[in-house]
C-alpha cells in the first residue's frame, strides 16, 4: 500500500467519519463536566465565605460598647445615709443618685412616663458602676463628679444603626433619641472595647452578657474529657492492636467501635441522662457529666486513630527489642508508644475538636440552664460555649444577634488553634 | 473524707509502697550490689507493689459511690414509722428529699418548724448515717490497701515474678479499657430499650409507628383541656426524611462533584487550597450552621419566597434542610475521593487510551467502579444526616406538621427529643419516655445504616486488593 492509499482509507473510513463528526459534541460535553466540576468547587469556597463573613459582619458590634458620661452629684439626702462610713456607703440607695442627677441633666423630662423613658437610656447595671466608683473614692460624698457609665443595650444597637441623627429607630422613640443626640452633640458618649464581654458571665442585659463562664466551663469539661478519653483510648488501641487476640471477641470489640462512632451524638446525652445522672446520680449541668459523656462519644475517634498510629510503627522495631529480650509489655511501652504518639495525639486533638464543638448531648444532660456564676469546680452548675451559643440565639433582644456572633467567633478560634496544632504535630513527624 | 481527698490519699500511699517495695526488693536482693540476682528490676517490684496499693481501694471506691446512697436511703426508709412508709412511692421520695436537704443544711435544722419533730430527727439521723457510712468507707480503703501491701511484701522473695505478674495486671488493664465502648453501647441499648419498653406499656406501639398526630403534651388532671397527649411519630418520621432528602440532593450532586473535579482535574495548587476549605466546612460545629440557617438562611428563603407570592414559614423545612446538605458536603466528597481514588489507574488508563475523553472515562469507568464506596458514603451521609440535633432545633419547628411541602414548617425525631427532655420533667411520665423511644428509633436506624454502609464498602475493597 501506498502512503496515498492510507491516507485515502483515514479520511473515507466511515468508523472515522463518524468519530470525528461527534468530536465537537463530546468535547463540549467534556467542557461542561468540567464546569460543573469548577461550579461544585467554587461553590463550596463561596459557601466558607459567607458562613465567616456573615458571622464576622454580625459579630463586629459585639467587641464595642458605648459608655456615657453622667454628672453625678452623691448628695447625702439622695444616698439616703447619715453618716459616710464604709457600711452606709455600701447600702446606700444609689439608684436614686442615679435618677436624680439624670433628671437634673435633663431638666426636660417631666412625668412620669418621660422620666422612666430617660432612665431606660442607661444599663440597669449603671447604679452599682456609680457605687463602685464612690466606694473606690469615698470623697467624693456630697460632691457633684462625672462618672463613666454603660448605656443600655437598645440604645447601644440604636447608635451602632444610625449613629445619632436624632431620630427614632428600633425601640427608641423620638423623644429618647433627642435626648441621645443631645448626650453625643455633648460628646459624653464614647466608644470603647467591650472588655466585658470576656470578663463577665451570662446575664439576661445584653450589654452586661459575657463569655467567661461559658469559657471556664468549656475549659474544666474538656480537661474532664481530656483527662478520662486519652488514657482509655490509648490502652484500648494499645490492647486491640498489640495483644487482642483474633478472635470472636476481638471482632465484636471492632465492628463495635466502627459502629459507635456514626452514633448520632444526641444518643450519647440520652446515655448520660439515663445512667449517669439518674442511675449513679451524678449532679446535672455539671462538667464532670458533661466530660464524661463527650469522652464516651470521642474515644471511638481517638481508638480508631490511635490504632491507624500504631499500625504505621514498623514491626522491625517489635522485632528488634523482642530480639535482644524486652518482654512484649516492654516493647510495646518503650518503643512502640512513644513512635506512635504524634499519631496517636494529632487524633486525640481532632477528637477533642470534636467534643468542643458539641453541643446535642449535653442539653439532655442539663448544661442549658441559665447561670451567671463563673464555674469554680467541676461539680458546678455550668454551661459550654455551644450551649451558650444555642442559648444567645434563641434570645429575643436584637443585641444578643451581635453577642452570639461573636460568641461563636471565639468558638471558632479556639478549634482554629487545637486543629492548627494537630496539623503541625502531623507535618512535624510525618518523615 | 470525701471521694476525691481519698483518692489522693490512695494515690500517695500507692507512691510510697511503690518507694518502699523497692527498698524492700533490694534488701531481700541482699544489698544493691546484688540486685541483679532478682528476678526483676527493683522498679517492677515497685509498680507491681503500687498496683497492688492502689487497684483494690479504688475498685472499693467505685462500688461505694454507687451503691451508698440507695444502702443509705433503706436504713432511713426502715427507720422511719409505718405511717410515712404507706406514703405512695413519689410522696415518700419527696418527702426523703426533704430530709436530705434538712440534713445538708444544719443551720435551717434549727429554725425548723416545731411541728416537723420527725422531719428534723431523721434528718439527724441521716447525717449520723451518712458520717458513719463516710468513716466505714476510709477505714475499709485504707485497710484493704495497707493488708494487701503487706501481703504482697511478705512475699518477696529473689525469685518472686514481679515483672510477669505486673504485666498481667497492665494487660488486664488494657483489656478494660478496650471494654469501655462496647459498655457504651451496653449502656446505651439498655437505657433506651429500658425506657422504651415503659413508653410502650402506655402507648400501643402501632399507635407510636403508624399514628398521625403528635402532641405530647399529657394531662396533669383528667379535666385538662388539649392536652390528650397522642404520641403518633408519623409527622416525625416524614419530617426528617423531609429535611434529610432536602440535605442529600445538595450534599450527593456537590460532595459526588467535588470529589471528581478535585481528583482528576485540578492541580496539585487547587488541591492544596480546596482541601482546607472542606476542613473548615467539616469541622465548623453544627450549633453555628444551626444559627447560620436561623437567622440568615431561613430569613432569606423566606424573603425570597415573598417576591414569588409563596408563604414561606420562617422555620422552612428548606433552610433547615439547605444549610445541612452543606454541613454534608465534606463528609461526602472526602469519602467519594477514597473511593474513587481507590479504583486502579490501569482502569483509568486503559480507557483512556482508548481514545475516551476524560470524563467519558470518570462517566464509565470510574465512578462504576467506585460506586460501592460512593454508596457507603451516602448511605453514612444519610446516617450523619437523620441523627444531626442542632440544625433542626434551631431552624426547624416545633409544631407536628404531617407534609412534603419543603416551604412549610416541619419538626423533626431529634428536635422532639430535645424539646422532651430539656427543661423540667418527670421522669416516668409518658411525655418523658416518649424521647427514649424516639432515641431507640433513632439508634437502631443510624445502626442499620451504617452496618451496610460498613459492608458495601469493605466488599467493594476485597474486589482490588
Amino acid at each position: 500500500m501506498t502512503n496515498q492509499t492510507v491516507a485515502d482509507m483515514k479520511t473515507k473510513s466511515p468508523i472515522t467519519a463518524k468519530v470525528t463528526a461527534s468530536l465537537a459534541k463530546r468535547h463540549a460535553k467534556e467542557s461542561r463536566f468540567k464546569l460543573l466540576g469548577r461550579l461544585a468547587v467554587a461553590l463550596g469556597f463561596f459557601l466558607v465565605l459567607i458562613l465567616i463573613t456573615d458571622i464576622t459582619y454580625k459579630a463586629l458590634p459585639a467587641f464595642h460598647q458605648h459608655w456615657v458620661k453622667l454628672e453625678i452629684s452623691y448628695q447625702k439626702d439622695w444616698l439616703s445615709i447619715e453618716n459616710s462610713n464604709k457600711e452606709s456607703l455600701q447600702s446606700a440607695n444609689y439608684r436614686k443618685v442615679l435618677k436624680q442627677s439624670m433628671y437634673k441633666m435633663f431638666p426636660q423630662a417631666n412625668g412620669r412616663k418621660n422620666k422612666r423613658k430617660l432612665s431606660k437610656i442607661i444599663s440597669s447595671n449603671a447604679e452599682f458602676t456609680i457605687r463602685d466608683f464612690l466606694l473606690a473614692s469615698p470623697e467624693y460624698v456630697t460632691q457633684k463628679t462625672q462618672v463613666w457609665v454603660r448605656v443600655d443595650d437598645d440604645v447601644d444597637t440604636y447608635l451602632k444603626d444610625v449613629n445619632a441623627s436624632g431620630e427614632a429607630g428600633a425601640r427608641i422613640d423620638q423623644k429618647q433619641a433627642l435626648w441621645i443626640k443631645k448626650l453625643v452633640d455633648d460628646k459624653r458618649i464614647e466608644k470603647r472595647f467591650n472588655f466585658s464581654f470576656f470578663t463577665n458571665g451570662d446575664s439576661r442585659e445584653p450589654e452586661l452578657a459575657g463569655v467567661k463562664g461559658a469559657l471556664t466551663g468549656t475549659i474544666l469539661t474538656m480537661l474532664v474529657t481530656l483527662v478520662l478519653s486519652f488514657p482509655l483510648g490509648v490502652a484500648a488501641a494499645l490492647y486491640l492492636e498489640e495483644f487482642a487476640p483474633r478472635n470472636r471477641w476481638t471482632d465484636i470489640i471492632e465492628v463495635n467501635i466502627n459502629n459507635l462512632a456514626a452514633v448520632p451524638s444526641i444518643i450519647f446525652g440520652l446515655l448520660g441522662l439515663a445512667v449517669i445522672i439518674n442511675m449513679f446520680g451524678l449532679p446535672r449541668s455539671a462538667p464532670l457529666v458533661g466530660g464524661i459523656v463527650l469522652t464516651l462519644m470521642t474515644l471511638p475517634t481517638i481508638i480508631i486513630a490511635s490504632r491507624a498510629s500504631i499500625k504505621a510503627v514498623p514491626p522491625s522495631i517489635r522485632e528488634a527489642a523482642m530480639g535482644i529480650g524486652a518482654s512484649k509489655m516492654q516493647t510495646t511501652f518503650s518503643h512502640v508508644l512513644p513512635m506512635a504518639m504524634p499519631g496517636i495525639m494529632t487524633g486525640a486533638i481532632i477528637g477533642l475538636a470534636q467534643a468542643l464543638g458539641e453541643t446535642a448531648p449535653l442539653l439532655m444532660i442539663g448544661m442549658v440552664a441559665f447561670i451567671v456564676d463563673v464555674p469554680a469546680s467541676i461539680t458546678d452548675a455550668s454551661t459550654v460555649l455551644p450551649v451558650q451559643i444555642f442559648l444567645w440565639a434563641d434570645s429575643p433582644e436584637r443585641a444578643f444577634l451581635a453577642k452570639t456572633s461573636a460568641a461563636i467567633l471565639v468558638l471558632l478560634g479556639f478549634l482554629l488553634v487545637m486543629n492548627t496544632i494537630a496539623a503541625l504535630l502531623r507535618k512535624k513527624f510525618e518523615k | 473524707m470525701n471521694s476525691s481527698t481519698l483518692i489522693f490519699v490512695i494515690l500517695l500511699l500507692a507512691l510510697f509502697s511503690y518507694w518502699f517495695a523497692i527498698q524492700r526488693a533490694v534488701k531481700v536482693a541482699g544489698g544493691v550490689t546484688k540486685v541483679k540476682h532478682l528476678t526483676a528490676l527493683p522498679k517492677q517490684f515497685g509498680l507491681l507493689t503500687a498496683f497492688w496499693c492502689g487497684i483494690p481501694s479504688l475498685i472499693i471506691l467505685l462500688l461505694w459511690g454507687i451503691f451508698e446512697s440507695s444502702v443509705v436511703d433503706s436504713f432511713l426508709i426502715a427507720s422511719l414509722p409505718e405511717s410515712i412508709n404507706d406514703l405512695s412511692s413519689d410522696q415518700l421520695s419527696l418527702y426523703l428529699n426533704d430530709i436530705k436537704i434538712l440534713a445538708e443544711n444544719p443551720s435551717e435544722l434549727l429554725t425548723a418548724d416545731p411541728e416537723q419533730q420527725l422531719l428534723r430527727q431523721s434528718a439527724g439521723y441521716l447525717a449520723e448515717l451518712q458520717s458513719n457510712a463516710d468513716w466505714l468507707k476510709s477505714a475499709l480503703i485504707l485497710l484493704t490497701s495497707l493488708a494487701s501491701v503487706s501481703y504482697l511484701l511478705s512475699r518477696f522473695t529473689a525469685e518472686f515474678q514481679s515483672r510477669v505478674k505486673m504485666e498481667q495486671i497492665i494487660g488486664a488493664i488494657l483489656w478494660a479499657c478496650s471494654g469501655v465502648a462496647l459498655l457504651t453501647t451496653i449502656g446505651i441499648i439498655l437505657s433506651v430499650l429500658f425506657e422504651s419498653i415503659q413508653f410502650f406499656s402506655a402507648v400501643p406501639p402501632w399507635e407510636f409507628l403508624f399514628g398521625t398526630e403528635w402532641s405530647p403534651q399529657t394531662a396533669m388532671r383528667s379535666d385538662q383541656v388539649a392536652a390528650t397527649g397522642a404520641f403518633g411519630a408519623v409527622p416525625l418520621f416524614v419530617g426528617t426524611l423531609l429535611i434529610t432528602a432536602i440535605a442529600m440532593a445538595l450534599a450527593v450532586p456537590v460532595g459526588l462533584m467535588i470529589a471528581i473535579y478535585l481528583s482528576q482535574y485540578a492541580s496539585a495548587r487547587l488541591r492544596a487550597i480546596a482541601k482546607p476549605m472542606l476542613e473548615i466546612l467539616a469541622g465548623v460545629p453544627t450549633v453555628v450552621y444551626g444559627f447560620f440557617a436561623a437567622l440568615t438562611v431561613a430569613p432569606l428563603i423566606r424573603d425570597f419566597g415573598g417576591w414569588f407570592g409563596l408563604g414561606v414559614a420562617s422555620e422552612s423545612a428548606l433552610a433547615a434542610g439547605l444549610v445541612m446538605g452543606i454541613m454534608i458536603i465534606p463528609f461526602v466528597s472526602s469519602l467519594s475521593d477514597d473511593a474513587i481514588s481507590a479504583v486502579p489507574d490501569s482502569l483509568k488508563e486503559g480507557s483512556l487510551g482508548l481514545g475516551a475523553t476524560p470524563s467519558e472515562t470518570i462517566k464509565k469507568v470510574l465512578l462504576p467502579a467506585a460506586i460501592p464506596g460512593i454508596v457507603g458514603a451516602i448511605l453514612l451521609a444519610l446516617s450523619r444526616a437523620i441523627g444531626e440535633t442542632m440544625i433542626v432545633v434551631m431552624a426547624a419547628g416545633m409544631a407536628a406538621n404531617l407534609t412534603a411541602n419543603p416551604l412549610e414548617s416541619v419538626t423533626t425525631v431529634t428536635v422532639q427529643i430535645v424539646t422532651l427532655l430539656t427543661g423540667d420533667q418527670e421522669f416516668d411520665s409518658p411525655k418523658t419516655l416518649a424521647a427514649f423511644a424516639l432515641g431507640l428509633m433513632l439508634f437502631v436506624t443510624t445502626l442499620i445504616l451504617n452496618i451496610i454502609a460498613l459492608k458495601v464498602v469493605r466488599k467493594y475493597r476485597e474486589q482490588y486488593d
